[in-house]
């Protein structure tokens, strides 16, 4: 078992003082290089849940068991690291850095873990197509180019776990497409476990194991 | 580590224009505070224990100061003159190893003309084995009064460079220290010798032998009514009769008279401070000014206050360096809390990114201060250049001195510390709120 989740809860006060409850997912399990993919319309904690399983964020209650490691008893540096050394993220809107190369995005992914591997990192670009744009910047590239940047970082660190919110949110029919194509050989490749969170029916369309964060999540 | 040098070196780049502002502003503040420093210990150095190569100076009563000013830097005026018995009096003295007489009055364009004996050349060393030599011809020649009096003088070189004279050539003196054109003397001295450079004041003179100092038309003896024997007092009560040489004579010794005595002592402790107790507490016609790095000493003490000033300025240059480097980082934290969460969100921890930033101020402090060593070299390079100028000394640009790795090192720890402030702030930054909007 790569991910096991049991109980996880979290919730955020409003400003008017209410507390509302956005994740409250009683268990989940990932086997290692299972591909899954969460259906979830806007608001239903999707974002929330994957930031939890990376650490970013820290859960009210309940446990996340990630790769043999408890991620909800360790200290936030102690996420960090294995964020760093487990996990890769894509991003509905990249979020590549604009004043790095694309080759200096990917191997950013490298960098806090095991450390920065410029081959590495060039042989990524080239899986995903980009071999002749090792050295262009975000802004020069197109959106979709962007996007297969961002999923050459994710798969930089040779992460366990993909975690995928909306990667196709912001690209046309022909580019998403193509991005969710080249996410899932990638992590198949890799050896890679994927977790997608998606509102598109097409994109869900592609998976075999597909799960309603609206149903799992009873908040 | 690696991570760290990027965010750097992306960040320099991204906020080129703030950070070329920064390192200006920093190369200036270390360039000023190194200069401070050089200018100041060079030249109290060079003034006070440089080389002088003389003990002590003895001139007419008066400014201890002056007298040093007016015979070892060749500035200011002469207080006065001293009998041509003093001098003799001092030369055959047991104390003394040399003593060299100096007549000022005349000047080569603003250039200071010293007659003298060829013990300039012979005996006096300016520094420890170093004479002053012809680089090109050769010293004068004095003439005995019964020959043809031969008019020669020798250069320093920095005069000969800035008149552009060599040997072979000729000049007229100018009456006076100071250069005025309608005060031209008749005689006509021909240029036998261009001195090699010494760095030191003497370079910007010009030596003629002290005879034809004399017998220049318009140089008027004075007899003293009280015309001394040896050993005793010269000058008081006098009543004057003015003389002129006549030539092909010898001139009268009671006539003769002495700007300064340069006086280097066989043992400088014990010999300074007996005949200092002879002429400056007992007597009352002269003054011995000894030591003279004591004397400059004093000079510098008075003037302590314009260093302490510059330095005073150069630490606020300083200080608003460092404003500059946290005022431009903290600027930038805005635009970069998206930056900062996609690091955190890539595994970066919070002191990572900490650590970034203040590598960042440090690098701006760094390439500032390497940067301040070119603005140190054209500030020594200028200072250097008018106080060679206006007295002769000449200051080492490359001449090591502590504060040229402490002032870097120490431009670049407060750098460092000006990081601080807009670290935290990266430190503080929520990664999932600014990372993309939670659904």
């Amino acid at each position: 078992m790569l991910l096991e989740i049991e109980g996880l809860q979290k919730s955020y006060v409003s400003p008017d003082g209410e507390k509302n409850t956005v994740v409250n997912i009683p268990r989940f399990e990932l086997q290692e290089g299972q591909q899954t993919a969460l259906e979830g319309q806007s608001g239903s904690g999707k974002t929330t849940f994957l930031n939890l399983i990376a650490g970013i964020l820290q859960a009210d209650a309940g446990r996340i068991v990630l790769a043999g490691r408890e991620v909800t008893s360790l200290s936030e540096s102690a996420r960090d690291r294995l964020r760093a050394e487990t996990i890769g993220y894509v991003f509905q809107t990249f979020n590549l850095l604009q004043g790095y190369t694309a080759l200096e995005n990917v191997a950013l992914g490298m960098m806090f873990g095991a450390g920065a591997d410029y081959a590495r990192a060039q042989k990524l670009l080239e899986r995903v197509g980009l071999g002749d744009r090792l050295n262009y910047r975000p802004r020069q590239l197109s959106v979709g180019q962007q996007q297969r940047v961002a999923v050459a970082r994710a798969l930089a660190n040779k992460p366990k776990l993909v975690l995928a919110d909306e990667p196709t949110g912001n690209l046309d029919h022909r580019n998403a497409k193509e991005a969710l194509k080249i996410i899932r050989e990638a992590c198949t490749e890799n050896g890679a476990a994927l977790l997608l969170v998606s509102h598109d029916r097409e994109v869900l369309a592609g998976f075999d194991n597909v799960q309603d964060l609206g149903k799992i999540n009873a908040k | 580590m690696n991570g760290i040098v990027l965010i750097v070196r992306r960040s320099l780049r991204q906020h080129a224009l703030s950070t070329l502002v920064t390192i200006l502003s920093v190369a200036l503040a270390t360039g000023l505070v190194m200069s401070v420093f050089c200018v100041r210990d060079q030249a109290h150095d060079a003034f006070t224990g440089g080389a002088i190569g003389f003990d002590a100076v003895l001139g007419a009563r008066g400014s201890s100061l002056q007298l040093v000013l007016n015979t070892v830097f060749h500035l200011e005026t002469s207080p006065g003159n001293i009998s041509w018995a003093m001098y003799q009096a001092v030369k055959k003295d047991a104390r003394v190893k040399l003593a060299v007489p100096y007549a000022v009055g005349d000047n080569l364009r603003g250039f200071r003309i010293v007659g003298t004996t060829a013990e300039i050349f012979t005996e006096f060393e300016y520094q420890e084995g170093k004479k002053l030599t012809p680089e090109s011809g050769r010293i004068f020649v004095e003439s005995k009064p019964a020959e043809e009096l031969k008019r020669e003088g020798v250069l320093g070189s920095y005069v000969a460079q800035k008149l552009g004279l060599k040997v072979g050539d000729s000049f007229k003196p100018f009456h006076g220290l100071y250069f005025d054109e309608k005060n031209q003397h008749e005689e006509v001295f021909t240029i036998v010798g261009i001195l090699a450079p010494t760095n030191t004041p003497n370079d910007r003179v010009i030596w003629i032998p002290i005879d034809c100092m004399y017998r220049m038309k318009g140089h008027v003896f004075r007899e003293r009514k009280d015309a001394p024997k040896e050993g005793t007092n010269p000058i008081s009560g006098q009543k004057v009769i003015e003389h002129e040489p006549v030539a092909g004579e010898d001139i009268p010794e009671e006539f003769k008279e002495v700007s300064a005595v340069m006086i280097k002592f066989k043992n400088p402790d014990t010999a300074g401070m007996s005949m200092s107790q002879h002429i400056n507490i007992q007597g009352k016609e002269a003054t011995l000014a000894w030591p003279i790095a004591r004397t400059m000493d004093d000079l510098f003490n008075k003037i302590g206050w314009i260093d302490k000033i510059l330095e005073l300025i150069s630490y606020l240059v300083v200080m608003v360096s460092a404003g500059s480097i946290l005022a431009s980082i903290y600027n930038t934290m805005n635009e970069r809390r998206r930056e900062f969460a996609i690091l955190r969100a890539l595994g970066a921890r919070r002191g990572t990114v900490f650590g970034a930033i203040v590598a960042e101020a440090a690098a701006i402090a760094g390439l500032g201060s390497l940067a301040g060593y070119l603005v140190h070299g054209t500030i020594l390079t200028g200072a250097a250049y008018v106080i060679r100028k206006n007295t002769g000394v000449v200051l080492d640009v490359f001449q090591f001195h502590p504060v040229l790795w402490l002032a870097p090192l120490g431009m670049t720890l407060i750098g460092a510390l000006s990081g601080i402030a807009p670290a935290l702030k990266a430190y503080g930054t929520d990664v999932a709120s600014n990372l993309t909007p939670v659904s």
